[in-house]
């Protein structure tokens, strides 16, 4: 599990968004979704994703509450705030132009 | 808003639910880790290795908690309290140190604190009247009296004519004779005018104010009640309101009662507020000057702006009645200056003293953490090497002098609420009638907030030294325990400091001299009489049973009679006014001298034949009064030394004529001849710190009044008399009054002038006293612990060969050589402050040889004291264990 870098530390708080933008889980859920989508290529360990997930909350962009998961065992899940999707749109279209940006460059 | 109060409630959740929130994320993080082993167990690794894997992560996992806390966001605030409980943990260790410290902070707090309370009451605090800025006090001015009286005609015309005020009021104070069931005893009872509550904007809390037209000759008698008097004299009866008080003979209808919190300093304390009525002689004269005005300024107008109208009217007034009001201006100046003038200064040097001794008490306890901190040294270089960025390290400091101020604050705060009652408890009531607004001191809003301010600055002086001399990049080469470099300049800094507080010490000190010596001075003054064992009481004789003056003369005269005979006595007089309180003026005359029209206003007595002698004051030329000086001789009259100088400057005036007429104050040729029959040496007729002006003396069976003083001296014991002479007065007439029966030494004592300078000097010679002490001590530190630093210099020494005394030398030249230029720095700075206090001096310079001199051997004793001791224990080191120890 590699630590990821800086750019990406920011990034990352956009990937969980997402991914809870779709529905609400748990931290351990959220690193295995993120691994699936995007193919094994972003690997992120609890490190780095606890943190985000803390700092995101202490934002008040993701809320938590504890819950019973399907195995019966309490865990705490995480769901999108509406100030965290006002975010998540901000910051993918941030993103968006970003990328673009520089693929643009790096492919001339 | 929902994302502002979630965000707010985790925080303070994660401040004060710690653990809990700590646990929650350590079950979270078991959780993933659980999550993961079985997520790679079900994907076909070995449970062995997959649960190996995952602890493998362990590490990982206090990071991340650690992380996860940063993210918290309350890092600073934790650390800050991690602070406070080392730094309490600290002083708990060395109980002695905090307590000392403590202690010290409070009493400089106290000390600087309580001067503040009195002063916001004086001077901060507004005046109990309705917006107080706007309201000004209105006072006539001749060349000789810059502020007097205005008279009653003058004072019409001046309301009517005038467009700066929107309202204008005069007060006359005095008193009445009060008839009760028990008899009649005489109080305060000042005569104003119908609308000197309104122009004040003060509302009766029962009944009505004055109407208009209520102060016109004629109008019923009504009388406003104090709060006071509401409640002593009828225990706060509802229905007090129509209830009659029999005043000067005359029933009076009470209407209504004033607010608790109303004063007028000039006349309290006021127990009866009457009307003008203007019913006597002086009201009907326009230059018999018995009225103070008040007056509230129209929106827009400027106290200058009504200093000007009002000075175009005076001299209107100057040019139709040329007789009275020639050469007469007008003051105009705002309240809040008239009542307080005199007591700015000394509230002002007490206030610079108090803050002198803050600043030593601060400076101290600067010094104590100073020394302490340099005993740490090695405790601090450890933390920085451990890893403690320089921040936390400094921080520390600032937490243990905060902590310190923080407890010292409330406890000094405390003291003061106890303290400020039992202060005002110790004034004698006549002075505390005239510092009316210190009855009221407590602490207020304003007192909290310098006593805040106060605490600020102690602690940014507790941070800033350490901080300053923290050599936080050296420390760990320092880790030794202070040889060389560091050490010295540690030291340095304490002899900075001690030398700060012995400057600071020497100006209280010089201050305390000069105003003991001022005091003595002035006690000590030539009075031009012999004040001990002399008693006095004073009469009034109601108008109506003695409207006669012979009848007046003969009470007088009888009066004399038996009072000498009583036992004990050896001889007795009477005065129109005790001495030593001012008095009436007069205008006068001089027969064979051109009349220009000119006012020459002089102070006048009427006293009978031994009053001279009873007071003992000294004739210089001529004779004085005696028994053949009544109605139907000659006028006779005694002038004072000081008229001498002004009217007859080298000539004789004895022989000469003067003219005056009492009734009229009118110098008109037609007025009753005197024949000048000798010269007296100034008497101090007036404030014991003023010159004394011209004065005349009457014979009271020649010009008798119907108020006037008894004095008698005794044998022996003059405070027994007191009884005995108001008794006999009573014995003589029951209508009479006889009251205020005092001895001269109480007057003098009791005078202003000698009140508010003996508590200056009282309060100055404490303040000096606890500077002094502190400075010693802070002294005998600062040798101490730089002896103890060079301990292992001295052994060295000594092995070489020097001797104890010259050890002994070595530690006493260099404390002296601190002492001295403390000292010398301070008697320079203190001459410069004295200056500033040159106002409350009398008769004393402030460079004051003596008292400079007295000062630097006092300190320069008490310093050799103080560093004698560790000098003595420096040249008793043993070398060997001296250089052994580290």
């Amino acid at each position: 599990m590699t630590k990821p870098t800086g750019l990406v530390q920011g990034t990352l708080d956009l990937l969980i968004l997402k991914i809870l933008a779709l529905e609400p889980m748990h931290g351990w859920a959220v690193g295995q979704r993120i691994r699936q989508m995007s193919g094994d290529v972003l690997q992120v360990g609890q490190s780095a994703l606890y943190p985000s997930l803390h700092k995101l909350e202490q934002n008040g962009w993701i809320a938590s509450e504890w819950a019973a998961s399907e195995n019966n065992r309490k865990a705490k899940y995480y769901r999108l705030t509406r100030a965290g999707r006002r975010v998540l749109d901000r910051e993918a279209a941030q993103w968006e132009r970003l990328a673009g940006a520089i693929t643009h460059i790096v492919r001339t | 808003m929902m994302r502002l109060l979630t965000i707010v409630y985790l925080r303070i959740r994660s401040l004060l639910r710690r653990s809990a929130v700590d646990d929650e994320l350590a079950a979270e993080l078991r959780d993933h880790v659980e999550r993961q082993v079985a997520h790679d167990v079900a994907a076909g690794r070995d449970p062995v290795e997959a649960r190996r894997a995952a602890l493998a992560t362990i590490g990982g996992l206090t990071q991340a908690t650690e992380e996860c806390r940063d993210m918290r966001g309350l890092h600073v605030l934790e650390s800050i309290l991690q602070d406070v409980r080392y730094a309490a943990r600290q002083f708990r260790r060395a109980p002695l140190f905090a307590v000392t410290a403590i202690v010290l902070l409070m009493l400089g707090m106290w000390a600087s604190i309580s001067i503040f309370t009195f002063v916001n009451a004086a001077l901060i605090q507004p005046l109990p009247y309705a917006q107080p800025s706007r309201l000004t006090a209105v006072f006539g001015r001749t060349a000789q009296f810059p502020r007097s009286n205005l008279s009653y005609l003058d004072y019409l015309d001046l309301k009517k004519q005038n467009e700066v005020f929107e309202s204008f009021s005069a007060i006359q104070g005095g008193g009445a004779a009060l008839t009760t069931a028990e008899g009649t005893e005489r109080i305060t009872a000042p005569r104003v005018t119908d609308d000197f509550f309104r122009t004040l904007g003060v509302v009766p809390m029962l009944g009505r104010d004055f109407s208009a037209g209520e102060d016109r000759p004629g109008a019923p008698a009504t009388i406003i009640l104090s709060y006071s008097a509401w409640i002593t004299r009828f225990a706060g009866a509802a229905d007090v309101l129509g209830r009659r008080m029999v005043l000067n003979g005359e029933p009076h209808v009470i209407v209504g009662v004033l607010p608790a919190t109303f004063q007028f300093a000039p006349v309290e304390p006021a127990e009866v507020w009457r009307t003008l009525r203007g019913t006597n002689g002086c009201d009907r004269s326009r230059g018999c000057h018995n009225l103070t005005a008040i007056a509230r300024l129209r929106a827009g107008i400027s106290v200058d702006a009504a200093a000007a109208g009002l000075g175009v009217l005076a001299r209107q007034l100057e040019q139709q009645f040329p007789e009275t009001n020639r050469d007469q201006g007008i003051v105009v100046m705002p309240m809040t200056t008239a009542l307080l003038a005199n007591t700015e200064p000394l509230l002002a040097t007490l206030l610079a003293g108090a803050a002198l001794l803050l600043l030593i008490a601060a400076v101290n306890v600067a010094s104590l953490l100073l020394v302490r901190s340099v005993g740490r040294r090695r405790e601090f270089s450890v933390r920085t090497a451990l890893g403690a960025s320089a921040t936390r390290v400094a921080r520390q400091f600032v937490t243990e002098g905060l902590l310190l101020v923080i407890v010292a604050t409330p406890l000094a705060l405390v003291a003061v609420h106890f303290t400020t009652g039992a202060l005002t408890s110790l004034m004698p009531p006549t002075a505390l009638a005239r510092f009316w607004y210190l009855q009221h001191a407590r602490p207020s809003a304003t007192v909290y907030l310098f006593a805040c301010g106060v605490a600020l600055g102690a602690a940014l002086l507790f941070t800033a030294l350490p901080l300053s001399q923290l050599p936080i990049r050296r420390s760990v080469q320092t880790a030794d325990g202070g040889r060389g470099a560091s050490g010295l300049a540690w030291r340095r800094l304490g002899s900075r400091l001690v030398a700060v507080e012995l400057i600071l010490a020497t100006i209280l000190l010089v201050g305390a001299g000069l105003l003991a010596k001022s005091l003595y001075r002035m006690l000590s003054a030539d009075i031009g009489m012999q004040p001990e064992r002399l008693a006095l009481v004073q009469v009034t004789l109601p108008a109506a049973k003695y409207a006669n003056p012979e009848q007046v003369a003969a009470f007088a005269r009888q009066a004399i009679e038996r009072s000498a005979a009583l036992p004990g006595v050896q001889s007795a007089a009477v005065s129109s006014m005790v001495p030593l309180l001012g008095g009436n003026t007069v205008w006068i005359r001089i027969g064979g001298r051109p009349d220009n029209g000119e006012h020459n206003e002089v102070h006048y007595r009427q006293v009978s034949a031994g009053y001279l002698s009873t007071l003992g004051a000294r004739l210089i030329r001529g004779r004085s009064f005696d028994e053949h000086d009544d109605a139907s001789a000659p006028g006779v009259v005694i002038v004072n030394q000081a008229l001498v100088r002004v009217y007859f400057p080298g000539e004789d005036p004895i022989g000469g004529r003067l003219f005056y007429a009492r009734q009229l104050f009118s110098a008109s040729p037609t007025s009753k001849p005197m024949d000048i029959i000798g010269i007296v040496d100034d008497v101090k007729e007036s404030p014991l710190d003023r010159e004394t002006p011209p004065t005349i003396y009457t014979a009271f069976a020649q010009d008798p009044t119907t108020g006037f003083a008894v004095i008698a001296r005794a044998a022996r014991n003059e405070r027994a008399l007191l009884p005995l002479l108001s008794a006999e007065i009573r014995r003589m007439d029951a209508g009479v009054v006889a009251y205020g029966a005092r001895t001269m030494s109480d007057v003098i004592d009791q005078a202003p002038a000698a009140y508010t300078r003996r508590a200056a000097a009282w309060l100055a010679g404490g303040f000096a006293f606890a500077a002094w002490l502190l400075a010693v001590v802070g002294l005998y530190g600062v040798v101490a612990f730089s002896v103890g630093q060079r301990t292992r210099e001295i052994g060295v020494r000594m092995a070489l060969g020097a001797g104890r005394a010259s050890v002994l030398g070595l530690v006493l030249s260099e404390a002296g050589w601190l002492a001295g230029l403390g000292t010398v720095l301070g008697l320079t700075v203190s001459i410069g402050a004295a200056m500033l206090m040159r106002g409350l001096l009398f008769e004393v310079q402030p460079w004051d040889l003596a008292t400079l001199v007295w000062v630097a051997c006092v300190l320069s004793a008490s310093a050799m004291v103080a560093s004698y001791f560790p000098a003595r224990r420096a040249a008793s080191v043993n070398p060997t264990e001296a250089l052994r120890a580290e």
